[in-house]
């Protein structure tokens, strides 16, 4: 049981860091990014080149594919959704944009890679594998688990404690209002981008190393996790998508440990739909919507 | 038709936005609702029609309660409204705004309509000739086919007006009818909300334009920080110490 | 005529895919952005391949219309405690809704699981395809002059004020929600018995996106602009696989590649979607003139 817990929490930590900047973004701007998934994907890849293909310790290697995805996040933002802002069917015509964008993504990463399978090379990282009380856990585990807690804590005291975090929160409560009280609004969302594509970013090296499989459609399967989670958590709350991205991984393991892994994923949607109907606004969302 | 609220409170939170209101409307009466800003009236409003329930009292139309019940409801038992900030269908024309604020008395089910039966057909012109004229009534016949968000400001509230007379209603909301239109349009307005009671409707009427509210209500309803201050003819209302002490400051 | 049977299958495809687009366009013109359609899609899929697999005999006609019946039933339960959210959430529960459907069937071993069912005879002609197109889009446009349609468009534009009016706004969500059920079964109905088979991995989230992509970019202000929609993106991949076979470029990447792109396009520079293009260009004509 208690080995569950432990791959609930190493798989939760993956699911919590995506959808952190899932919801991030969402808080920012209330439109749903379906790009996330793609920048998640192209960051593993951009790792992987580089410690395959550039021969770079993966130490080197990590943060320039975080880098690269906060650089992606701003593309996209500055191509897809900038454009839509003031349109009356914004939320809509960014969920239709931000595809749009997550299939050129995905052609891309499809031209330059191939569609079958990449893997990590063997000596990535160090095969050691360490007793907690009664539970195993490999050293990759725990660095994954480490990592993504550093990140998370790193994102919120940066929004907490930062000029920058107090603007890009203040855009997210009412863009007009923080405009006027001379924040510059295009850059805090630009910036809210690159945190959240960042942090994608992040998860998708992280996911590519534990499960060392990397493909163009491999942001997909996690896409849809992602939204049981930040729903769980609550449209726009990190602290809700933290709390939650660990609940639903230890819940996942423990199904398929009980069912059988064929639901795997039933149950990501079967939480989805049980919020929804019961506490639309999750753990920690607001109750009440967003200003203009 | 009466209108009748008893005791009506609507608390959000620890702020009462309306406190114990008691008032009635009654048979081709126009009633005015004044007060500072603020004070609830657009609450009242929405307590009446049903976008909201009060957390205390009771509201009846005709001996009915129609507390609780849900917004359409209420509008099918003959109360139709205009908005404070406007809220006409953007998009859609005035005259098909208006076909809209019909919905109560059309009656082709869509059946109908499949079949491609002519009465069907000939319930569309109805329609349509019907909010012709209402749309004539308050002088935007010519403006029929433009888009609701192309018209001015003093142009969308007489669509909304036309759009909620459209219902034949027996009870008229409405919420600030003659903001930010000029004295003609005004006294426009003020000619229509008269036809309207010589009709048996009753309108309850919210405005911060006092000589108006003097000059056509048959009686007034005054609120400050949601209670009832005030009630009676203009007259004496007018002459109410703390109507006026209210007002000090709003320049009545 | 050669060249007629060649694209044939194109054609059905357009034409199921108009159906489809035109299934999500259904809860779209009421303002309610529903994706539970490929969920819909494959109980009337699984419906009507169930039924002609193992009731021999029964005539096609009744086996569409079971196909249309059995979603739309599903539909009302679904609805009551789905349609009180709001935009974005009522999306993504409808989300949830589809994919919970498919992995049921995945699950399922009475139709093979993950396999599915073939062998499926395919009693989908063109004119079936066509004359269901026909049918749909009849009703969706006598919505229009109707009271019906009053009602939702203004719905579409502020459910507040359309309560206020009278409308009971509720029943009419629900009644969308049940029409784009039902044409949704219809499609997955005609599309099992026009590919022979029905497996889970057809009705995959992805899909009632393609849908919802063919539906806004071909423009949802008209009824047909779905139908529109549908066929321009349907046909583009296969022009642009014969652009890049001529220009020797890998087809998969380059494909997927401008899809994305006119996909963008198309967003950013022409919202109302294609059916505004000639009014745009009237527009831009009586301005030069």
């Amino acid at each position: 049981m208690g080995q569950q817990v432990l791959n609930g929490i190493f798989l939760g930590s993956i699911y919590a860091l995506f959808a952190v900047g899932y919801t991030l973004v969402f808080g920012v701007l209330d439109i749903l990014n379906l790009a996330h998934q793609a920048v998640f994907m192209l960051a593993a890849f951009v790792a992987l080149a580089l410690v395959a293909d550039a021969h770079l310790s993966l130490w080197v290697a990590l943060p320039l594919a975080v880098v690269a995805g906060g650089l992606i996040g701003i593309v996209l933002e500055r191509l897809a959704f900038r454009p839509l802002r003031g349109r009356a069917d914004s939320n809509i015509s960014g969920l239709i944009s931000s595809l749009a964008m997550a299939t050129v993504f995905e052609a891309i990463a499809l031209q330059i890679f191939g569609p079958d399978i990449s893997r990590f090379p063997q000596d990535t990282f160090p095969d050691r594998v360490i007793q907690i009380g009664g539970a195993t856990a490999s050293l990759l585990q725990i660095c994954i688990v480490a990592i993504s807690v550093v990140l998370m804590a790193v994102l919120t005291l940066l929004l907490a404690r930062t000029r920058l975090g107090r603007q890009i929160r203040a855009v997210a409560e009412s863009p007009r209002a923080a405009r006027i009280l001379g924040v510059n609004v295009d850059r805090a969302i630009a910036m809210a981008f690159f945190l959240s594509s960042a942090l994608g970013g992040a998860a998708g090296v992280l996911f590519g190393l534990a499960f060392n499989s990397i493909s163009p459609d491999v942001g997909r399967g996690v896409e849809l996790k992602g939204l049981a989670v930040i729903i769980l958590g609550g449209m726009g709350s990190i602290p809700g998508a933290v709390i939650a991205g660990f609940a639903l991984g230890v819940i996942e393991v423990f199904t398929v440990a009980q069912l059988g892994s064929s639901f795997r994923d039933v149950v990501s949607f079967a939480v989805l739909f049980l919020v929804l109907i019961a506490r639309p606004r999750g753990l920690l969302g607001r109750a009440a919507a967003r200003e203009a | 038709m009466t209108l009748a609220l008893a005791g009506v409170s609507r608390a959000f939170g620890g702020v009462r936005a309306v406190d114990d209101a008691t008032f009635t409307v009654g048979d081709g009466e126009v009633h005015g609702l004044i007060g500072p800003n603020g004070a609830g009236k657009t609450t009242l409003l929405n307590l009446i029609s049903g976008l909201l329930r009060p957390t205390a009292g009771k509201i009846e139309l005709d001996g009915r309660r129609i507390d609780g019940l849900p917004p359409n409801r209420i509008a099918a038992l003959g109360v139709a409204r205009t908005y404070q900030n406007i809220r006409l269908f953007g998009g859609l024309s005035a005259v098909d705004n208006v076909v809209v604020g019909e919905h109560l008395h059309r009656h082709a089910p869509f059946w109908r309509h499949l079949l491609l039966l002519p009465s069907a057909r000939a319930e569309e012109r109805t329609a349509r000739t019907e909010a012709d004229a209402e749309l004539a009534r308050v002088g935007m016949r010519e403006r029929a086919s433009t888009r609701a968000f192309n018209l001015s400001y003093g142009e969308q509230r007489r669509v909304e007006i036309a759009r909620a007379l459209a219902a034949h209603p027996k009870l008229v909301l409405l919420d600030e009818p003659t903001a930010g239109m000029n004295p003609n349009e005004a006294a426009a307005v003020a000619r229509l909300v008269r036809d309207v009671t010589k009709q048996g409707r009753a309108v309850l009427l919210i405005e911060h334009n006092v000589r108006l509210v003097m000059q056509l209500c048959d009686r007034i309803t005054v609120l400050n920080f949601g209670k009832v201050i005030a009630k009676g003819t203009p007259t004496e209302v007018g002459k109410d110490p703390t109507v006026i002490a209210a007002y000090l400051g709003e320049g009545a | 005529m050669d060249l007629f049977l060649a694209y044939q299958s194109l054609l059905a495809f357009v034409g199921i895919n108009g159906l489809l687009a035109l299934s999500v366009y259904a809860t779209l013109s009421c303002g309610q952005l529903s994706l539970a359609n490929a969920g819909f899609m494959a109980i009337g899929a699984y419906t009507g391949a169930l039924i002609t697999l193992h009731a021999k005999g029964v005539p096609f006609v009744a086996v569409l219309a079971a196909s249309a019946l059995a979603p739309a039933i599903v539909a009302v339960p679904l609805g009551l405690p789905v349609l009180r959210l709001r935009g974005v959430f009522l999306a993504i529960a409808t989300v949830g809704f589809g994919e919970v459907v498919r992995l049921a069937f995945v699950n399922w071993d009475y139709t093979n699981g993950a396999m599915g069912l073939v062998a499926i005879p395919q009693r989908t002609k063109l004119w079936t395809i066509a004359l269901s197109l026909a049918l749909t889009l009849f009703v969706l446009g006598r919505l229009r002059g109707s009271r019906t349609g009053y009602a939702l468009e203004a719905i579409r534009e502020d459910e507040t004020a359309a309560r206020t009016m009278g409308i009971y706004t509720t029943g009419h969500k629900m009644a969308m929600l049940v029409l784009g059920a039902a044409i949704a079964g219809l499609a997955g109905g005609l599309e099992a018995h026009f590919t022979f088979m029905v497996a889970p991995g057809t009705y995959r989230f992805e899909r009632v996106v393609e849908w919802l992509v063919q539906a806004v970019v071909g423009g949802t202000a008209a009824f047909y602009g779905p139908v529109v929609g549908a066929a321009f993106l349907t046909v583009l991949p296969e022009v642009l696989r014969e652009a890049g076979a001529r220009l020797g470029l890998a087809p998969g990447p380059f494909r997927l590649f401008l899809n994305g792109a006119i996909l963008l396009a198309v967003i950013l520079y022409l919202p109302n979607g294609l059916v505004s293009l000639p009014a745009r260009f009237r527009r831009r004509a009586a301005g030069l003139a």
